[in-house]
């Protein structure tokens, strides 16, 4: 357990998720497993007082500290940290935008609320966030199509926590939430897609119908009403009662990704065998872009940073390793940008700085390998 | 109010927002099926509850529905989607049923993960009713599952499912005094209320 006073340091350079290894990597970037958990006797986030919230997160932390829950883990008041240093916990998917905001449910920003996060390091795999919408909101993630993994380390750490704490469990509803959309299993088992050819041969329209039709969300990146720059899409059960874990996960992982990554690949295939010159052209030029820009900004960059990793993995693009795309689809997001340049930067700044840190990652365009850390 | 068709009276009604716009649906039952309106269908809860402030109107007029533990009205759940505390469940139980049915695809009980230590705590063990309703959610799950099975033509993976149903309803069968013990079980919870 540290703590550090100073500002945190981004961990590893390559976060779990964006690894670019892992069952069906050239679609699936991550797969992530949520479990909402609010302790008994208590009132939910929203409608506890600010004593209350205090009491729970003190209970909170103190159990996630005793649990054994990783070899070594962070825990970082919230309340007490730099704005940049929640935005750059969001951007690395370690928390939500929400609670990087501090924004109660329902109500304004109130940046002070006592709100923390513990987070494995350094493989981030492991998250658990106090105070968000429920009182415990604990998170897997892993690179690739792993909900398995994910899910095995999410349910041993959950026995962990609990063994010390009373959950609010109801013999009918199961484990009881803030909103009835997670009540039951409280689990939400999702993942990360990149889907650029559905994108551009237009069916990524009949892939979000049927995912409506089989309850299931399919958004942006960052979660609800997030855009889908860079064609990434997150998707995920929407039913949490009346079906168990084992079924939610066999559903995803064995069912629902697995044909939408058979949609993106048949796509990819045919946009190769029939819009070669059309696919090569518009990749290259999106390489040619950001090797030579001089201002960029961040969704300018997502999308055809998205393009290259298409012409990487189709391997269109030889002389980069998908793990450098990958890497710089995080880090020209604004915290990140700002942290490794170590100082806060005006949106204009951060435009050339952006273009500036893409050209000196991608290279002139040598078969160079990509260096190593920040 | 009437439904479209301008022939009966509207029962089902939807509030739906596509594409940022807000789309309102009033329609009868016949025009609902043959809009391949399926009530069961997960709608987000938000929407439900928009939905629901159009459908029931006056239903629950006269008394406000509050949560004897936090306060919180029923009234403000809607406003927020949020519940107050744990016990807005029972409080608010016969309202959110329906709601929890229709965002979770049919789900109305709890199947899966228990917490050891509410389990214990509660010292009764395993309380026969609760099995037995999980047991029935169960078998429709299957059910459903054994359907897609059948129809992807996996007869393998569908003569598995179709076991594992049989093995179900058989414990079922099993625990004869069901009606008995459902009704025992309603006197125990209620006198655990008052
Ligand atoms: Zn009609
Ligand atoms: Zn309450």
């Amino acid at each position: 357990m540290t703590e550090p006073g100073q500002p945190i340091k981004i961990f590893n350079a390559r976060t779990e998720w964006l690894r670019g290894e892992g069952l069906s990597c050239d679609v699936v970037l991550s797969s992530r497993v949520r479990l909402a958990r609010n302790l008994a006797g208590l009132p939910f986030v929203a409608q506890a007082t600010r004593t209350d919230r205090r009491h729970i997160l003190d209970l909170c932390r103190a159990r996630l500290v005793g649990a054994g829950l990783a070899k070594q883990l962070m825990w970082l008041n919230l309340h007490d940290a730099p704005p940049i240093d929640r935005a750059v916990l969001a951007e690395r998917h370690l928390i939500s935008k929400q609670l990087a905001r501090g924004v109660l449910p329902g109500r304004d920003a109130a940046p002070d609320e006592p709100r923390g996060v513990a987070i494995s390091i350094p493989d981030e795999r492991l998250s658990v966030m106090v105070n968000e919408e429920d009182h415990l909101r604990l998170q897997t993630i892993r690179t690739g199509l792993d909900l398995r993994g994910c899910f095995e380390q999410i349910d041993a750490a959950d026995d962990s926590i609990e063994a010390g704490l009373d959950y609010a469990f109801h013999p009918r509803f199961g484990y009881l939430t803030a909103c009835p959309t997670n009540v039951g299993t409280g689990a939400r088992f999702s993942v990360m897609l990149h889907l650029p050819a559905l994108r551009m041969t237009g069916e990524i329209d009949k892939v979000k119908n049927a995912a409506e039709d089989m309850s299931l969300a399919i958004r942006g990146s960052h979660g609800e009403g997030s855009q889908n720059t860079g064609d990434i899409f997150q998707i995920s059960n929407q039913t949490t009662l009346g079906k168990s874990e084992d079924v939610l996960l066999a559903e995803m992982q064995d069912e629902i990704v697995p044909r939408v990554v058979e949609y993106e690949r048949r796509a990819r295939t045919m946009l190769l065998e029939r819009r070669r010159t059309i696919l090569e052209d518009k990749i290259h030029r999106a390489l040619g872009v950001l090797r030579g820009a001089r201002l960029m900004t961040v969704d300018e960059a997502m999308t055809l940073l998205s393009q290259v990793r298409l012409g990487v993995v189709l391997g269109l693009i030889e002389d980069l390793p998908q793990q450098t795309v990958n890497h710089l689809l995080l880090i020209v997001q604004p915290a990140h940008l700002q942290r490794i340049a170590n100082k806060e930067m005006p949106q204009g700044a951060r435009r050339i700085a952006r273009a500036d840190l893409i050209r000196e990652r991608l290279g002139p365009g040598t078969n160079e390998t990509p260096r190593n850390g920040q | 109010m009437l439904c479209e068709c301008g022939e009966r009276e509207a029962t089902v009604h939807e509030v739906i927002i596509k594409n940022g716009k807000k789309v309102e649906k009033h329609l009868c039952e016949v025009c609902a099926k043959n809009q391949g309106f399926d009530p069961k269908a997960g709608v987000p809860i938000s929407q439900l509850i928009s939905s629901f402030v159009l459908s029931s109107p006056g239903a629950k007029q006269g008394k406000a529905l509050v949560c004897p533990t936090c306060q919180t009205t029923y009234d403000s759940f809607k406003q927020s989607g949020l519940l107050g505390c744990p016990d807005c469940y029972d409080a608010f139980e016969d309202e959110l049923s329906p709601l929890l049915e229709r965002s979770h695809e049919g789900g109305t009980h709890h199947v899966g993960k228990q917490p050891k230590r509410a389990t214990a705590k509660r010292g009764r063990g395993v309380d026969p009713v609760m099995e037995a309703r999980k047991r029935a959610e169960q078998i429709k799950q299957l059910r459903h599952q054994l359907d897609t099975a059948l129809a992807g033509e996996q007869y393998e993976k569908a003569a598995g499912i179709r076991d594992e149903i049989r093995e179900l309803s058989e414990s079922d069968e099993a625990s004869e005094e069901l009606s008995e013990g459902e009704r025992n079980g309603e006197e125990s919870r209620e006198d655990q209320a008052s």
